[in-house]
């Protein structure tokens, strides 16, 4: 494991030396790109000296840990209920798949006509974008519960609360870990488009600002952020996923 | 059967229902009534650019598509058939997969400029990861015990991949595909929206920008009846692969 962990990061920091090698040598101009040290010290200077930049950033971050929390309880109610009704759920099937085809954000500028320019329009933004992923990965979940654990709750006379607590609940855990995971994300693209689109504040909004305005060191530097601060959460999840998944399926071959 | 006929009617009619409900809470700055969206949509579709837009729209998504499921089956199988480089890359390949391509607008229209190849590259790089993904976890999912009889019959790399692999890990890869078509299509009209001057998701950004609600809403039902149609045309494949291995 640690071995394979410390070639992945010869592999990133690789990636990493050849783009900077690439930009430095003018294989790709500076306006297209900076090099990834100048990205860096961006950030930096942006986060040490830019009136905007905690605020703003803070308050992207609080829409999607919102919008996150937002997806995740009421998409695993929904999944729940949804599951109880087998017919219900065979004739939403087909809209939970291509609800991601869409680009939901169109419906962005309605969202401000009932809820104004502001955090809440962002915050059910990234919500609507989450919660399907969290609904379909519940029903995935509550499927692949074992059958014969159900029975070894009859045998032992677990109540209905019982059996959902101690059984199903750690039983469904693993696939539940991957909806939270991809909650996450769609959150994130939620309020980041959200923020593109119109707002008052935001490194969404401070990312087109630098855009518009042909700064390209410090759109980097704010790109870099969001890809900092996603990938860290990603990785948490993902460690924590592939310990239930080991626990609960064994190691693979 | 027949049973699954009077759900969907029912279903259907319970969506128009709350658009409509939706639309007297709302108002018209907000939402357009279901009638009026389909005679918005049949006005549009009958509009002399409209099918230009389209065409674009289906241009750029046939190359992202090609470019998204052949590199992401390449890529995913290569990946997946060693353990190593599962172990390797995979968690690298589900980070990039995470992080919201959204954001990279920018660096795709300073890359490609304005046109044909951005979208394309935006709509390949999110069909891209996940069927990479599902081709690397689709055989890695094969149970251990099918490698292991594969091994004691002496099987040749050829006749492994052949004859236990690929039937194996064929229902989680067309999954992938399935989710990977639906991705890049979402990819296309992003790219249309941020990157483009013509194509239906040019036509969305377009409407937003003036508020137009009525042109909204008519090119997002456009957009998700196509989704949805393609996606259960793929499904029946799915389900024939996936019965067919049990």
């Amino acid at each position: 494991m640690k071995h394979s962990a410390l070639w992945r990061l010869v592999i990133v920091a690789g990636a990493v030396l050849a783009l900077e090698i690439a930009c430095r040598s003018g294989l790709v101009d500076r306006v297209t790109m900076v090099p990834p040290s100048e990205m860096a010290a961006a950030l930096v200077r942006m986060s040490l000296s830019a009136p905007w930049f905690w605020p703003d950033a803070g308050s992207t971050f609080r829409n999607i840990a919102v919008a996150t929390a937002l997806s995740i309880i009421p998409g695993f109610l929904v999944g729940l209920v949804i599951h109880a009704l087998p017919r219900l759920r065979t004739v939403l099937n087909p809209v939970l798949l291509s609800y991601y085809s869409v680009p939901t954000f169109v419906f962005y500028p309605l969202l401000i006509v009932i809820f104004g320019i502001g955090q809440t329009s962002l915050i059910v933004m990234g919500a609507m974008f989450g919660i399907v992923a969290m609904i379909s990965a519940t029903l995935v979940a509550i499927d692949r519960i074992p059958r014969v654990y159900g029975k070894v709750a009859r045998i032992a006379r677990l109540s209905h609360w019982q059996t959902a607590l101690r059984i199903q609940l750690p039983a469904a855990t693993p696939h539940l870990i991957t909806g939270i995971k991809l909650a996450v994300a769609y959150s994130v693209i939620g309020v980041i488009a959200g923020e593109f689109i119109i707002s008052t504040a935001g490194l969404g909004r401070r990312l087109t600002l630098s855009y518009n305005g042909f700064d390209t060191a410090n759109m980097y530097g704010l790109i870099l952020l969001i890809f900092i601060a996603v990938a860290i959460v990603n990785i948490v999840l993902q460690r924590w996923e592939a310990r239930i998944y080991d626990r609960w399926y064994g190691r693979r071959w | 059967m027949k049973h699954r006929w009077t759900d969907y009617a029912i279903l259907v009619s319970a969506i128009l229902l709350l658009w409509q409900v939706a639309y007297y809470f709302a108002g018209p700055e907000a939402i357009t009534p279901p009638l009026a969206t389909v005679e918005r949509l049949g006005v549009l579709m009958g509009g002399a650019r409209f099918w230009d837009h389209a065409r674009a729209s289906g241009i750029a998504f046939v190359y992202a598509v090609a470019l998204a499921l052949v590199g992401g089956l390449v890529l995913g199988i290569a990946i997946g058939a060693s353990r190593t480089a599962h172990q390797i890359l995979t968690p690298i390949l589900s980070t990039l997969y995470s992080i919201p391509k959204i954001m990279l607008y920018p660096v795709i229209l300073l890359v490609f400029g304005l046109g044909l190849s951005a979208k394309v590259a935006f709509g390949a790089m999110h069909g891209f990861f996940p069927v990479a993904l599902f081709a690397i976890g689709a055989i890695r999912n094969i149970p251990p015990v099918l490698m292991r009889t594969a091994r004691v019959m002496r099987l040749s790399r050829v006749d492994l991949v052949r004859t236990v692999l690929l039937p194996a890990a064929l229902p989680e890869i067309v999954t992938g595909l399935r989710i990977g078509f639906s991705t890049t299509f979402l990819g296309t009209l992003m790219g249309e929206m941020f990157a483009s001057s013509e194509g239906l998701g040019f036509m969305m950004i377009r409407a937003m920008d003036i508020h137009n609600v009525p042109d909204i809403m008519a090119l997002t039902l456009l957009a998700f009846l196509v989704a949805t149609a393609a996606n259960a045309l793929i499904l029946a494949v799915e389900r024939r692969v996936h019965s067919h291995g049990t």
